[in-house]
């Protein structure tokens, strides 16, 4: 819980790691891609605020101690969502899996909400997979990184009809939330790696699950908001906006944040920290600070309001996940219909 | 002999296709070196995994640009840190062209038509920032709706946007309408505000893309490249 000037705050963090980034955990053979993996996360690092810089040695891995105190001690997280990311071609016990997150999750189950995954290249047997994962940890969403490689294959797609299959497993055992990772270098690399079509298929296909695209689609926030304003499923994780614009270029980041409430608006925009990629403490602080600087160039942008800043801070994602919150933080019209948000009709 | 600004000045007409700006501006170009006709360039990216497609594009036509500059005999281009430098640099030098470098990771044709896509993108935001600049200066989007190319002042923004416009083929001439889509179809005067505004968003999305690789790109390496070192020198 954040407090600023007599508003509170409830914070879910809604994209969080656990990885293990070391090179002992390097594959044999693959060390430079396993290398350049973290040196790219490195980089993006470093456009927050310098006082939390890390060096390299503890940002390719970091203790439990430290990820408790940054989140829920300094970082004014209440609730935090992992968000696994295997890469197991480079990494040998892979970069982030739920059973690393799990470790942690099931050791302050209050604390974090712990998200699965699929890769629809692993068949029936990934099908399984699924079940048991959900069956051991309740999983009520999954993190997909269409551009991982698997067995020479450099990314597959949410129009695949493997895909789909997998979709169905979801709806089936209310695996309801859908976030989806918009990576280079995926196959076939002479498309556009960014493209979000298949993201605005699925969703159309199914109506009843959430899509939420992490990074909202940057760098192709054009194309992403186009297909968020037409599929009422489809949300915005704001993880990279804010982590790598907010600090570094404050005028841009107004730019895309009032791109983001004209187009896709309030109610659906989802704050995370995408931490250990960025501290929590200074995003929540900035956040509930900002308004569009001095200039015309942003007048016609919808203005957000302290009750918007809590929605985006937490509200939203509390309500995609059913997740209590506290009377005293919930938006005053919210108070008599348990948690839920719905979105004010202008 | 051929000089250096001679090579830069080729250089700055290559563009990175995402970005729409100088691969020059970006920093991007690392090493320049010249011997008897012979020029050698290296480039660097903002990170390890920059999109490969994007990235031979950069590399190719650099290539290319070096090789029309009179006086060069031959022209070798290395883009250096990259997961895919090796593929890359082969594809580009041996002229086995992107297809025959990713062999397996490519559906055909070449990559043509992510081009197209990204210098639409480049046209309508480039056309944005002159209206905006058009509509600062007073006029109102009905008049910008009116006009044709011969009716603009002229200025930097306005020959850009020319030079986008025509690299879409679409026409240039002085009774040609200002503001059009894409394809080179007039938008009616009642559709001009709409139109601005989703433009407006391909904008953001180009330059806030471009800002986040600047900053990449310092983070990595915090060293200008030829270009920024030869204005300071």
């Amino acid at each position: 819980m954040y407090e600023k000037d007599g508003e509170k705050y409830f914070v879910v963090d809604g994209h969080t790691h656990f990885w293990d980034a070391s090179p002992e955990n390097w594959v044999e053979g693959q060390e430079q891609y396993a290398k350049g993996w973290i040196e790219s996360f490195y980089g993006y690092h470093q456009l927050g605020p310098e006082e939390y810089h890390w060096p390299m040695e503890k940002y390719q891995k970091y203790s439990e101690e430290t990820m408790m105190k940054d989140l829920f001690e300094d970082g004014y997280v209440d609730k935090a969502i992992f968000q696994p990311t295997y890469l197991k071609s480079w990494y040998k016990e892979g970069f982030n899996t739920i059973e690393q997150d799990a470790t942690l999750a099931e050791k302050y189950p209050e604390k974090f909400i712990l998200n699965g995954r699929f890769d629809p290249r692993d068949g029936e047997e990934g099908l399984r997979q699924l079940e048991r994962d959900h069956e051991r940890y309740g999983i009520r969403g999954v993190k997909l990184y269409t551009a991982e490689w698997h067995n020479g294959s450099k990314g597959w797609s949410l129009k695949d009809d493997e895909a789909k299959r997998y979709l169905e497993k979801c709806e089936e055992l209310g695996i309801i939330n859908i976030h989806v990772h918009k990576g280079p270098t995926i196959w076939p690399l002479n498309k556009d790696a960014f493209d979000v079509k298949d993201v605005d298929d699925a969703a159309t296909f199914f109506p009843n699950l959430n899509f939420i695209v992490e990074h909202v689609g940057l760098p192709r926030i054009e194309d992403f908001c186009f297909m968020a304003t037409q599929e009422p499923n489809v949300y915005a994780g704001l993880s990279v906006a804010l982590g790598a614009l907010m600090h570094s270029r404050p005028r841009f980041f107004s730019r895309v944040m009032g791109e983001l409430l004209f187009w896709v608006g309030e109610d659906k925009m989802l704050w995370s920290s995408d931490y250990a990629i960025w501290h929590p403490k200074w995003q929540v602080e900035m956040f509930v600070d900002w308004d569009y600087p001095e200039g015309h160039e942003y007048d016609d942008f919808p203005r957000l309001s302290t009750e918007g800043k809590k929605k985006i801070l937490g509200l939203n994602a509390a309500r995609l996940y059913d997740i209590e919150v506290p009377t005293e933080l919930r938006l005053p019209e919210a108070d008599k219909d348990t948690q839920s948000v719905e979105p004010t009709v202008s | 002999m051929t000089s250096r600004a001679e090579i830069l000045d080729a250089l700055s007409g290559v563009r990175d296709p995402e970005l729409d700006e100088p691969i020059t501006d970006l920093e991007f170009v690392s090493g320049l070196d010249i011997e008897d006709g012979a020029v050698f360039v290296r480039l660097r990216l903002p990170t390890y995994y920059c999109a490969p497609n994007f990235s031979y594009m950069m590399v190719a036509d650099a290539k290319e640009a070096m090789l029309s500059v009179p006086g060069v005999k031959s022209a070798r281009v290395v883009l250096e840190d990259h997961y895919a430098s090796g593929e890359i640099n082969a594809g580009v030098n041996d002229g086995r062209g992107f297809d025959g470098a990713f062999a397996d990771e490519t559906e055909g044709p070449d990559l043509k038509e992510l081009r197209t896509t990204f210098r639409r993108k480049a046209f309508v935001s480039r056309q944005e920032k002159l209206c905006r600049a058009l509509l600062a200066d007073g006029l109102s989007p009905e008049d910008l709706a009116e006009m044709t190319l011969g009716d603009a002042p002229i200025s930097g923004e306005f020959d850009t946007y020319l030079d986008r416009r025509a690299e879409l083929g679409l026409d240039v001439s002085e009774g040609a309408p200002l503001v059009v889509d894409p394809d080179g179809n007039r938008v009616p005067r009642e559709a001009v505000v709409a139109h601005l505004r989703f433009a407006r968003l391909t904008r953001v999305s180009i330059e806030g893309n471009a800002e986040l690789c600047r900053g990449l790109l310092a983070a990595r390496y915090g060293t200008p490249g030829v270009r920024g070192k030869e204005k300071m020198a």
